[in-house]
Parts: C-alpha cells; sequence; structure tokens
C-alpha cells in the first residue's frame, strides 16, 4: 500500500508541475459542497473583493434587480437575453456603493439598447448591493455541478474491454468490484485512462490504486544485476531501492551500466495515442456497472 | 553598546557599493556579449551568446565560482552572507502600496523562487522574485541591496526580471504598479499604476527598454481585454496602449467574434517579453488564451483576433504592423507567448528576414518579420490531438471534439503545454531551434454547461493522465523538422527550463533531475552537469575580468560557473 500511495502521489505531483502562468487548478476534490456565490478562495482571494452589505439590503437590491435588471443580465448576473455579464463589468468592477452605476442606470446606454431605468439613488445602492454580494472569480466550484459523465454505450465498452483490455484484468479477478469503489465516475474513467493518475470528481481523490511502482534493473560491468522500485533516473544517475528496503545509487556514464526501466503503466501509456474518446466513455459506461 | 552600533553603521556606509553602472539604450542593440542588459540578453531573443572561453574542450573544467542564496521578504538580508561576521547585511529599501502583512513571509506558498532573467551590466547584477528586486556583485553573488514590495496582492505566480534605462531599472509587481528603482542604491524614484487591480490583472512581465519607451505587458485572472503598453522612462508616463482584441463596434478583428461584450473582454494578454527588430522599429511578441479560456459562448464564435497570435506593434506609434494567430479560436488556454526568436535564414536559396516560434499548443513556426506571412509551420510534439491538420495559411485547424466536454476529452498536451514561457534558444552556428518539449496529456472535463457561465480559465476541469516522455528538442527553422530530441529517461514527465546556446558549441539547459546541464548542440549529447536541484530559469552568460561566467537559478539560489 505505501508504494502504491507513493506512484499515486509523484503522479499528482507531476501534474501540478506544469509551469505555466496559469494557477494551478482549484483541487475539486470536497469543493462542491458550497452554494451561493462562494468558490473563491485559492490565489483569487488575493484580489480585491466587494464590500458586503447586510442581509436586508441585499435581499432589497435582489428584488429591484429581478424586475428591473435580470431579464437582460440574468438572474445569476452572468448575462442574459441581450445584456452583457455583469460581475466583469468594469463599471461593477470598480464601484462601491452604486456611484458608478447609477449614471449607466439613469441614463441608460442608447447605442448598445439598454433603456433607462428609473431607480432612485437609494434603489440603485441597494442594487449594487446585490451585485456586490456575488463573489468576483474565474473559478467558482458551486457552478460546477455538470450531469453525470456516463454518456457510453455498456455493451461497445464491455466489447472493447474484451478485446483490447482482457489480456492482462479481469473483471472477475484484478477489477473485481471496480465500478463501486468510485464515488464519481469520473474518478473511474481517470483511472481507467491512467490507473494511479488523475485527479478530480467530487468526492476527494478515489480509493487507492494498486498499481506496481516503476522497477529498474542496473546491469554492472561484471554482470552481476541490481533490481529494486526506481527512485530518480537522469542520464548521469540511476537511484533505486531494492526488495529488502536498501537504497542504491549509480553514476550512469552513457551507456554504462546498461539501466533497464520497467514501467507497468506503460501498455496504458501506448493506448494514449489510440483511444478514441467514445472507446474511454464506453469503458467507462461498462466498468461502471461492475459491482 | 550605542557607540558600537554608530561604527558599525558607519562602517555599513563604507561598504556601500560604488555601483556606477548605467546602460545607455544604444547598448541593447548590440548582440549578446559580456553583459546581459535586457531579457533575453539581446533583441533578437536568440539567447545565443558569442563568448566562447567555455566551449566544448574545456566545459569538463566548469568550477563553482560562487553561490548566494536570497530571502524574499521585508527584514530578509541574504546573499553572501556569513564571510562579515557582524551581522549587518545590506540595505533593504521597501515600497509598496499594501499593508505589508501579506507577502510578509516573502512570498505565496511556495518561498523564493527566481524565475527571473537576470541583468548583467558591468560588474553587477539585477534581478527579482513577485515584490522583490536585488542587486548583486557578479564578482563573487554578494549583495548591495534588496528592494521590497508591500503588496496589495494578485496572482504571485513569477516576475520575469527587470529592464534597464540609464542607471533605472524597471520591476513589474503584482498587483499592477511598475515601479523605477536607482540601480546604484535601490531607492524608488516612483511608481505608477498601469492596470486596474480590480478587474484581477496581475503583472509578472520583465518590462523592455527600447530607446525611450518601457514596454509593459500585463496578465489577468477575470475576462478582462489583454494589452501591451509604452511607458515614459523618465516619468512613467503611458505613451501608448495597444489591446490584443477588439474593444469597440467597427475595430478591426471584430469581426473574429461573436458579438462586441465578449471581444472586449476577450483575454489575449501579454506576460512574456518578445523580440525587437531595429530596422523596422517593430516589436514582435505573442499574446495569451481568449477569455473565457475553456467554453464557447456565442460570443466567441469566430477566430478571436488577436489572442493567441504572434503580433508586430511599431514602438513609436503603438500601432500594429501585422499578426499571425497560431491557435485560431483556441479552447485550450494555450497561450502564444512563447519568445520569439529573430534571425536572418535561407530559405530556398533566399536569404529571409524571420520570426522562429515554438507554441505552446505543440506547433512549430517560421514567420516573415517583415510581413507575418507564414513561411513553415510543423508540429513540433509527436502527441498533439487538439487540431486536425492544418488550414491554406498553416494554421493548426481545432477539432471541436477535442473541446473540454461533460464526458471527458483525451487532449495533448495538457495544460503545461507541449512548451511554455521557458525560453527557447537558436544558434546561428547550427542552424538549429531548441525547446524544452512535454508530450502529455489531460482529461478535460467541462464543469459549466451554462454558455454564459465561465469566466478566465474556469468551467473545466482537467486531470493529468501520464506523458509519453519529455525533450529537449531541436529543429531546423527551414523546413519545421526535428533535427534531433533528447529523450530526459524516465517514466515522468515534466518541461524543462529554459536554455542558452553559445559560440563554445555549447547549449545549456536543466533537465527533469534537478542537473545543469551542457549539450552539444549539434547533436544533444549531454557534455557536462551539475546537481542543482530543479533549475528555475534559462542559464546565462557574461564576460568579467577576463572570465567568462554560467550564470544559473535553482530555487531561492543563484549559481555562477566558470573555468578552474
Amino acid at each position: 500500500m505505501v508504494r502504491s500511495k507513493r506512484v499515486f502521489t509523484a503522479l499528482c505531483v507531476l501534474a501540478l508541475s506544469i509551469q505555466a502562468q496559469t494557477p494551478p487548478p482549484q483541487p475539486a476534490g470536497g469543493r462542491g459542497g458550497r452554494g451561493g456565490g462562494g468558490g473563491g478562495g485559492g490565489f483569487a482571494a488575493s484580489y480585491p473583493q466587494h464590500e458586503q452589505a447586510d442581509e436586508s439590503t441585499i435581499e432589497r437590491g435582489r428584488a429591484l434587480y429581478g424586475v428591473n435588471c435580470a431579464f437582460c443580465h440574468g438572474s445569476d448576473i452572468r448575462g442574459g437575453e441581450g445584456g452583457p455579464n455583469l460581475m466583469r463589468s468594469q463599471v461593477v468592477l470598480n464601484d462601491k456603493k452604486g456611484e458608478t452605476i447609477a449614471p449607466v442606470v439613469q441614463n441608460g446606454r442608447p447605442d448598445a439598447g439598454m433603456p433607462k431605468i428609473n431607480l432612485t439613488m437609494t434603489q440603485i445602492a441597494d442594487v449594487a448591493a446585490f451585485l456586490h454580494s456575488f463573489r468576483v472569480s474565474g473559478y467558482d466550484a458551486s457552478r460546477n455541478r455538470p450531469p453525470s459523465i456516463l454518456v457510453g454505450d455498456a455493451k461497445a465498452g464491455e466489447s472493447y474491454f474484451r478485446s483490447k483490455c482482457a489480456s492482462c484484468h479481469s473483471v472477475t479477478g484484478d477489477l473485481k468490484g471496480i465500478g463501486a469503489k468510485f464515488e464519481d465516475p469520473k474518478q473511474l474513467q481517470n483511472f481507467i485512462v491512467m490507473p494511479g493518475g488523475g485527479r478530480g470528481g467530487f468526492g476527494g481523490p478515489g480509493p487507492q490504486s494498486n498499481v506496481p511502482p516503476a522497477t529498474v534493473t542496473v546491469t554492472l560491468a561484471n554482470n552481476q544485476k541490481v533490481e529494486g522500485r526506481l527512485g530518480r533516473v537522469d542520464d548521469f544517475i540511476v537511484t533505486l531501492t531494492q526488495a529488502d528496503g536498501t537504497p542504491r545509487t549509480f553514476r550512469r556514464d552513457g551507456d554504462s551500466p546498461k539501466v533497464e526501466i520497467h514501467d507497468p503503466l506503460a501498455a496504458h501509456r501506448n493506448l494514449l495515442r489510440v483511444y478514441t474518446d467514445d472507446d474511454i466513455h464506453n469503458l467507462t459506461s461498462y466498468l461502471v456497472t461492475v459491482k | 553598546m550605542k557607540s558600537l552600533k554608530n561604527l558599525l553603521l558607519a562602517s555599513s556606509f563604507c561598504l556601500l557599493p560604488a555601483v556606477a553602472q548605467t546602460l545607455d539604450p544604444s547598448a541593447l542593440l548590440k548582440p549578446l556579449g559580456d553583459d546581459w542588459p535586457t531579457y533575453s540578453g539581446d533583441y533578437t531573443s536568440s539567447r545565443y551568446s558569442r563568448l566562447s572561453q567555455i566551449n566544448q574542450s574545456n566545459v569538463k573544467h566548469l568550477t563553482l565560482a560562487w553561490a548566494s542564496r536570497f530571502t524574499a521578504g521585508p527584514g530578509a538580508g541574504g546573499g553572501g552572507r556569513g564571510g562579515r561576521g557582524f551581522g549587518f547585511g545590506p540595505p533593504v529599501i521597501i515600497g509598496g502600496e499594501g499593508a505589508g502583512d501579506t507577502n510578509a513571509a516573502g512570498g505565496f506558498g511556495g518561498g523564493t523562487s527566481i524565475k527571473a532573467s537576470v541583468l548583467k551590466v558591468e560588474d553587477t547584477l539585477y534581478f527579482s522574485t513577485p515584490d522583490n528586486a536585488w542587486a548583486v556583485d557578479a564578482r563573487d553573488g554578494h549583495e548591495l541591496w534588496h528592494y521590497f514590495w508591500k503588496t496589495r496582492g494578485g496572482t504571485h505566480i513569477g516576475n520575469r526580471g527587470l529592464g534597464m534605462w540609464h542607471n533605472w531599472l524597471y520591476m513589474e509587481t503584482p498587483d499592477d504598479y511598475l515601479v523605477c528603482l536607482d540601480a546604484r542604491t535601490g531607492k524608488e524614484k516612483w511608481h505608477v499604476e498601469i492596470a486596474d487591480f480590480n478587474l484581477q490583472y496581475f503583472s509578472t512581465m520583465a518590462p523592455i527598454v527600447v530607446g525611450n519607451h518601457i514596454l509593459v505587458g500585463t496578465g489577468d485572472d477575470l475576462d478582462e481585454p489583454g494589452f501591451l503598453q509604452a511607458r515614459d522612462p523618465e516619468t512613467g508616463a503611458l505613451q501608448w496602449k495597444w489591446y490584443s482584441v477588439p474593444l469597440k463596434k467597427g475595430e478591426k478583428g471584430m469581426e473574429s467574434w461573436g458579438d462586441v461584450d465578449t471581444a472586449s473582454h476577450g483575454g489575449g494578454n501579454v506576460w512574456i517579453p518578445g523580440a525587437y527588430d531595429p530596422e523596422t522599429h517593430l516589436y514582435i511578441f505573442g499574446t495569451g488564451n481568449p477569455s473565457p479560456a475553456y467554453t464557447n459562448p456565442p460570443g466567441r464564435n469566430g477566430d478571436n483576433l488577436y489572442t493567441c497570435s504572434i503580433v508586430a506593434v511599431n514602438v513609436d506609434t503603438g500601432k500594429m504592423q501585422w499578426y499571425y494567430q497560431t491557435s485560431p479560436h483556441d479552447t485550450h488556454d494555450s497561450d502564444s507567448t512563447e519568445t520569439p526568436v529573430l534571425t536572418d535564414i535561407q530559405v530556398n536559396g533566399r536569404s529571409r528576414k524571420v520570426v522562429l516560434h515554438a507554441s505552446r499548443n505543440g506547433y512549430y513556426f517560421t514567420l516573415d518579420r517583415l510581413t507575418g506571412e507564414r513561411i513553415v509551420s510543423s508540429q513540433f510534439s509527436d502527441s498533439v490531438n487538439w487540431a486536425k491538420g492544418f488550414n491554406e495559411k498553416g494554421q493548426p485547424v481545432r477539432n471541436p471534439l477535442k473541446d473540454s466536454t461533460v464526458a471527458g476529452s483525451l487532449v495533448s498536451p495538457n495544460n503545461g503545454g507541449a512548451t511554455n514561457w521557458p525560453p527557447p534558444a537558436y544558434s546561428p552556428d547550427t542552424g538549429l531551434f531548441y525547446v524544452q518539449q512535454n508530450d502529455a496529456y489531460a482529461m478535460y472535463y467541462l464543469t459549466e454547461t451554462d454558455p454564459r457561465g465561465a469566466m478566465g480559465l474556469g468551467g473545466k476541469e482537467e486531470d493529468g493522465v501520464g506523458t509519453l516522455g519529455s525533450y529537449l528538442t531541436a529543429i531546423d527553422p527551414k523546413t519545421g523538422k526535428i533535427a534531433w530530441r533528447h529523450r530526459y529517461p524516465g517514466t515522468g514527465g515534466g518541461l524543462g527550463p529554459g536554455l542558452l546556446t553559445t559560440a563554445g558549441k555549447l547549449l545549456f539547459g536543466g533537465d527533469m533531475g534537478g542537473n545543469l546541464v551542457a549539450y552539444d548542440p549539434a547533436n544533444g549529447k549531454p557534455l557536462w552537469h551539475s546537481h542543482l536541484g530543479q533549475v528555475s530559469n534559462a542559464p546565462q552568460t557574461y564576460s568579467l575580468d577576463g572570465h567568462q561566467y554560467l550564470l544559473v537559478a535553482a530555487g531561492d539560489t543563484l549559481y555562477s560557473f566558470t573555468l578552474e
């Protein structure tokens, strides 16, 4: 179990070590329960958020917005029939208590088809309080409640399994009860594509996989073979842990000593080029029934 | 006690650096040599140095000249400590508009990580991390001054370095200021706001100095328009601003969007420096992804100009001369910001002035740098599957089936990209373009099914499902074909750090094992290495007192190697 946990951890680290301007994605697990305007946090928390008015002001604003604005701008303020998304609007983002919103509301935007709206300054301040009750972020996990990913054809998945997977796997052997082990079919699907890899889905990372670790065989100049779980390998060094727990390190000079890596996931890696998305969806729809 | 303190204070003033470095902007027009005065070393961005004291015959004799560790934050002191014994450090100058309690620990989460290019002018090095700038003696790495900015917040993902004009340095901050520092003392001359923080802009780019223009770019975490702007080096005043997306009806490029509102919030941020062509006064750079990044609201119908494009802007006017879009209607956050390289090559018996660019989306391009015309385009990452071939302009054509879907799409590259911001290199000696490559896959799930709903990078979940390998790759810009690939051993993936190549017939980079490595640029054979831990910027080189140095950052430490 320790071994498989290490593999899983290594794959997670790998997935997170992207070097990009893009901030790392928020972990999806365990966030689904938030309602309302939640789901911020993470790096988005380091941006300015609007001051929150008291509940009764927000409620008055919500009612006024519902009557006067929601038809065009959407009840969730993200835009609607003709009206733009207000959450990302520069006017709204720079507004505090209705002062920058008021001229737009009271004068309208005839060129963009927005009529004047007859609201008093106090009412506009209430509408502003409602607009500002939404957390401003490109990420909002509370919205991430898509329908089921199970769109595949279980029968087609079963025949695919028989022809492509059955040489290594069996639904009565190593994959017995596989469909019951994952809370979210998304986790199962990621597991099929790359066991031990792929986070995600609601409800945590899923069960620990029993994927054996990559191993390595080092053949020394005297033909002695040293084998063990692969640690680090680069062009200059290979590290491994022998079955008895002894760590070993070998210097590499080109092809000497001979280093052979045994990747238990090689077959899955090769499939990455071969699978169609339909194959993957069908397999998932089939394996989710194996309970 | 008090008199001792005064004595120490007095002696510390004596130790203040007598730095008199100054950098005339015309020095930036020269090819890369003894100094490293701008982000890419010179305006071509080829990261090719003429220095050859360190070369294939003696690279095995590289030895550590110095290593110096830096601590971000207000009270730090660092770099070359330990030799003095008195316990006082170089001056720390503090600025900023924030309360000072947000980044006092020195950074967000990761401690000090130097991703910046280091400027080297005469005998001083200048570099930065988010909210922090340092001047360091290039002979032994000891710290001369440290500037710390109290932040208001913002995305602290990295800082790509400083710009220099005469004796002034320029730094962008994550909370959207451009700060001007006196290179001699680290004291602040002024700071000006360069983007609206309320709109969730954040600023990481290394400012690029061209004549009397400071070119400044920003990023954004919401749906707001990207832009490049020029600022006055003496006052910070705005000279011009070029938006990556059309803002109003009738503007050029609007025909490539579904509606004005989406276009004017459409992203295309400019967060990595470009290259500059002094003959044409064109600054040539890449723009980022359209926004929202992963979803297809009707407002995004079209190619979404000028996101995911290589763009040439006249530095005097701020007007766009040409563009070439490398990912029309991108749906995978495939920024085209990877630094373009300018050079002249022979193509079909004709000398062509070209731009070389390997994009995050897995495709390589050779463009005419006068017109933007495509000369070559090719797929450099074998695993790429988001596109279904090329159109008549040589652009990859998106396969909509590989967008994020509710049921999940298996897509390569992953979000980290086939390559990314770590700078590529080009050697006129070998005629090869060098780039780091990762052939990774991810499952892309659409989590926001309401087309109005997603903003910024939201609306999808991406789950990594492994890699077929990562490589150091050499591409022939005449054909777009792979000249050689060096595979990093092992089953893991990842993308290597940036690259440097030299007239000493060397190519420097870093591998997945935490080694700084010198390779043969003709074939990718490793020639020398040193295990430093993960290299975090691109290796650089400079010459001082007649000695060539190899400079690199790994995390919080700068290492400088020279020949023994």
